[in-house]
């Protein structure tokens, strides 16, 4: 029994180290952003020309809206595709075939941003510069954002699918439907709640992704004119600004941190949000 | 009429699925081949066992490798005593409901979600300055350690919770202390999913970049001791395709390398993962 | 504060784990900075270490902003920073090792041998568009800035009489090699960087040029004779007086024993007037 209490107390302090770490993250990047956020107003991230932190001018507007239209469009394009993906994998292809495909997906899944961002860097942005120079675009972004995030959508959507009980398609199959009819009036409904978390899960994805983005993206801090115009999202900009950043501009990057993180958090609360309803 | 029109959409429905289904294959089957196409000439006995010469033009990557394994070495050891230990007590001595309990869970969900980059901004502020370790594979393989916690505890939490309760009861019926049925018989029993989670964390440790920039910085010399920079595989194809005029190459052959160990390293815990979902049928 | 005391003594039984691969107790540089002054002292660096052995030297980039950051912060021994030292860094010792101009640059394909100052002003600031007006060929205009704190950037507006807020880029690159590869990749592209990185990579067969800045041919000749409009001094900074090893190498570093290595990375020696 000693040994018991031992052993508990022990994990006890693991437990409680391993919570405190993301206690230790916010109390970091809120110190260290301090400088800047005790003496600027809020409004300065919004109302500022644009992001020249040398010159004083804080914007992250720019960067805010480059970092959500590069999510969503690579969420309007792995949705869909995504979504298609698992519908072939659960009641299109042959058994063989699905599986198969599964696996590839699988793969795909683990595959390094850093390789998909040299891929965009090397194939992606030659090709639309011969097309809409200078390459380096939002296009880029949003292509090579939608290949990263576009296996977490398919899969989840799979498991979700998969999880739908046999009981409800012989029923369906026993009124008649058609397949179409079967998979949007039974399985897609009954899958919903899998399918919306696994997108909000890739849109937090998204949004914090940063090798891929900086490596295509072409950093420019503006408001895109079109999908050929080259933006810098929030992450890309901490990547690329941090090596050298000091004083006033390293504390402005630790905001945008702050920022991003917010972000993120609100987005997997939501996904929480969305897992706890299905359950009830 | 209406049998005809339902055939019609039927029809058009399947041939976009499939039509999706082949453009993801192909989109993924092109960079695959490029991939392939790219470093396959590269690649050499020599590029594994030299170390990077004129920025990485010349040479191989034995010091991008040994960096790479001992930052990885670094965040395991850190992490896998923390994470298991969570997991443990979460499983095992706390019932779900217990406030301690909720408040371990709700951290590191939010953990799970924190973005890379943030992680890279969190370890240059706490380990590389504030702890004083300045850039070094001490400070990178701490802060991957952090992003790791959240990975290998919830695989590990799920691991455990799924060994069937009649070997607590039995073991609690023979006498034995919960310690000496935790190692004997629960652990054991998790094993193959405590073994799948870390392969599952080794993998997004292996595929990390921007945790690292700040932190193990860029130094591509094979490291002497710990608190050397070290450069890491993934940061080494990202600073020759982004930072070296005639980098593509060799880039191309460290990023066949890399896709190829996360391969290894992805079928290996998947094929622990079915053999997990086959035994427990069984049970 | 536990958690505090638990990190420190993880890192403790980690060091005492590996302690075969630990031996922190040799002697140790860290120079931090410019990444036109990295390629140049990683040279002289591993000269050095080959004369003293037993020392190691690190050398990483990031921008001469961070070199002076990093020594300010007692994270790098020496900083290295490719221009003068400003009003409010006097606190810093500089040490001048050698000089480098800065050069426009294009593609080697294109029909482009020179432009004026006020040329490159109007690209920049996007008055001029395409190649066309300058007597090129009628593509888009491809302008490469450099990110915010590199001194390449900072210098190049001082010279333009520009701030970079006025500036319309369409990329922005970290690094002197990303500059070379970025225009290096893409025919209609204008960047500009150090003159020493850029001869070094023509010499090894990037397909870029060296523009001719109101006439002047940016050379290692015409930094040397002062006649080319951007140039500026290559430096190594240090927090305090240096001493002990750090005073050694920066010794080492403005000696003449190092002169042919700045001479192959196309850089100008400071006292070879």
């Amino acid at each position: 029994m000693q040994t018991d209490r031992l052993l508990v107390g022990f994990l006890r302090v693991g437990a409680m180290v391993s919570a405190l770490v993301m206690l230790l993250i916010l109390l970091f990047l809120l110190l260290e952003s301090w400088p800047v956020l005790s003496q600027l107003s809020l409004l300065r991230f919004v109302v500022d020309t644009s992001w020249h932190p040398l010159e004083g001018a804080y914007n992250l507007m720019p960067m805010l809206s480059g970092t959500l239209l590069a999510s969503l469009g690579a969420l309007l394009l792995a949705i869909p595709l995504g979504i298609a993906s698992a519908l072939f994998i659960v009641f299109f292809a042959p058994s063989y075939v699905a599986s198969l495909y599964r696996r590839f997906i699988e793969l795909f899944a683990g595959i390094p941003s850093v390789v998909f961002g040299f891929w965009g860097l090397t194939t992606l942005v030659p090709l639309i510069g011969e097309w809409q120079p200078p390459g380096a675009s939002l296009l880029a972004g949003v292509t090579v954002l939608t290949l990263m995030v576009l296996p977490m959508v398919a899969l989840t959507a799979y498991t979700a699918l998969a999880a739908v009980p046999e009981e409800l398609f012989r029923n369906a199959a026993a009124l008649g439907l058609s397949r179409w009819g079967m998979v949007r009036g039974v399985a897609l409904p009954a899958a919903r709640t899998g399918i919306i978390a696994g997108i909000i899960l890739a849109a937090a994805r998204a949004l914090g992704e940063t090798m891929a983005v900086l490596m295509v993206a072409g950093n420019v801090v503006q408001y895109p004119e079109s999908v050929f115009d080259p933006i810098r999202t929030l992450a890309a900009n901490i990547a690329l600004e941090m090596a050298y950043a000091m004083g006033d501009h390293r504390a402005a990057l630790f905001v945008s941190g702050l920022l991003l993180m917010a972000l993120v958090m609100v987005l997997s609360g939501m996904a929480g949000l969305v897992e706890k309803q299905s359950h009830v | 009429m209406f049998e005809m029109m339902q055939r019609i959409r039927e029809l058009s429905v399947q041939s976009l699925v499939y039509l999706a289904a082949l453009l993801v294959s192909a989109i993924f089957i092109w960079i695959l081949s490029d991939l392939v196409r790219g470093g396959i000439a590269h690649l050499s006995w020599e590029f594994l066992t030299e170390s990077p010469r004129d920025a990485g033009r010349a040479g191989g990557i034995a010091s991008i490798l040994v960096s790479t394994i001992l930052i990885l070495l670094v965040a395991l050891v850190t992490a896998i005593p923390l994470a298991w230990a969570t997991a443990v007590l979460l499983a095992e001595f706390i019932p779900i409901t217990s406030l301690f309990g909720k408040v371990v869970r709700f951290s590191l969900y939010v953990l799970a979600g924190v973005p890379s980059i943030v992680f890279g901004l969190f370890g240059n502020a706490f380990f590389s300055i504030y702890l004083g370790l300045g850039f070094s594979i001490l400070s990178g393989g701490l802060t991957l350690a952090c992003m790791l916690l959240p990975i290998l505890t919830a695989t590990a939490e799920a691991g455990l919770r799924a060994v069937p309760d009649n070997y607590r009861l039995s073991s609690a019926a023979l006498g034995m202390t919960r310690t000496a049925a935790l190692i004997h018989l629960i652990v054991p029993a998790a094993a193959p999913a405590l073994v799948a989670g870390l392969l599952i964390g080794i993998g997004r440790a292996l595929a990390e970049t921007a945790a690292l920039l700040f932190t193990s910085g860029y130094v591509d010399r094979m490291p002497g001791s710990l608190l050397d920079s070290g450069r890491a595989l993934a940061l080494h194809i990202f600073d020759l395709s982004m930072n070296v005029p005639g980098g593509d190459a060799p880039a191309f052959a460290a990023a066949l390398i890399l896709v190829s160990l996360l391969l290894c390293i992805n079928i290996l815990a998947m094929k622990l993962a079915y053999d997990l979902q086959r035994r427990k049928m069984m049970i | 504060m536990r958690n505090h005391g638990q990190i420190s003594l993880i890192i403790a039984g980690l060091l005492w784990l590996l302690a075969g691969a630990v031996d922190a107790a040799s002697q140790r540089l860290i120079l931090t900075g410019s990444s036109t002054v990295a390629p140049l002292v990683g040279e002289m660096a591993r000269r050095f270490e080959s004369q003293f052995p037993g020392v190691r030297i690190d050398v990483q980039t990031g921008g001469s902003s961070r070199g002076i950051n990093d020594v300010r912060k007692g994270i790098a021994d020496i900083g290295m920073v490719s221009r003068q030292l400003k009003q409010n860094e006097n606190d810093l010792y500089a040490f001048t090792i050698a000089l480098d101009g800065i050069s426009l640059i294009v593609h080697a394909d294109s029909p482009i041998v020179s432009l004026s100052k006020t040329q490159i002003a109007d690209m920049f600031t996007g008055q001029i568009t395409h190649w066309s007006v300058v007597g090129g060929t009628d593509a888009r205009i491809t302008v490469v800035n450099k990110a915010e704190g590199r001194s390449t950037l900072e210098l190049l507006l001082d010279y333009l009489e520009l701030k970079n807020s006025e500036i319309k880029p369409h990329i922005i690159i970290g690094d002197n090699a990303q500059g070379i590869k970025t225009v290096a990749g893409n025919r209609n592209a204008i960047g500009y960087l150090s003159i020493g990185a850029a001869e070094y990579e023509v010499k090894r067969g990037a397909p870029i040029r060296l523009l001719a800045l109101d006439g002047v041919q940016a050379s290692v000749k015409n930094i040397h004779n002062g006649s080319f409009p951007l140039s500026r001094p290559l430096n190594l900074v240090t927090a305090s007086e240096p001493q002990g090893l750090i005073r050694q190498f920066i010794a080492f570093a403005q000696s003449s024993q190092v002169h042919d290595l700045i001479k192959s990375q196309y850089f100008v020696p400071v006292d070879a007037d």
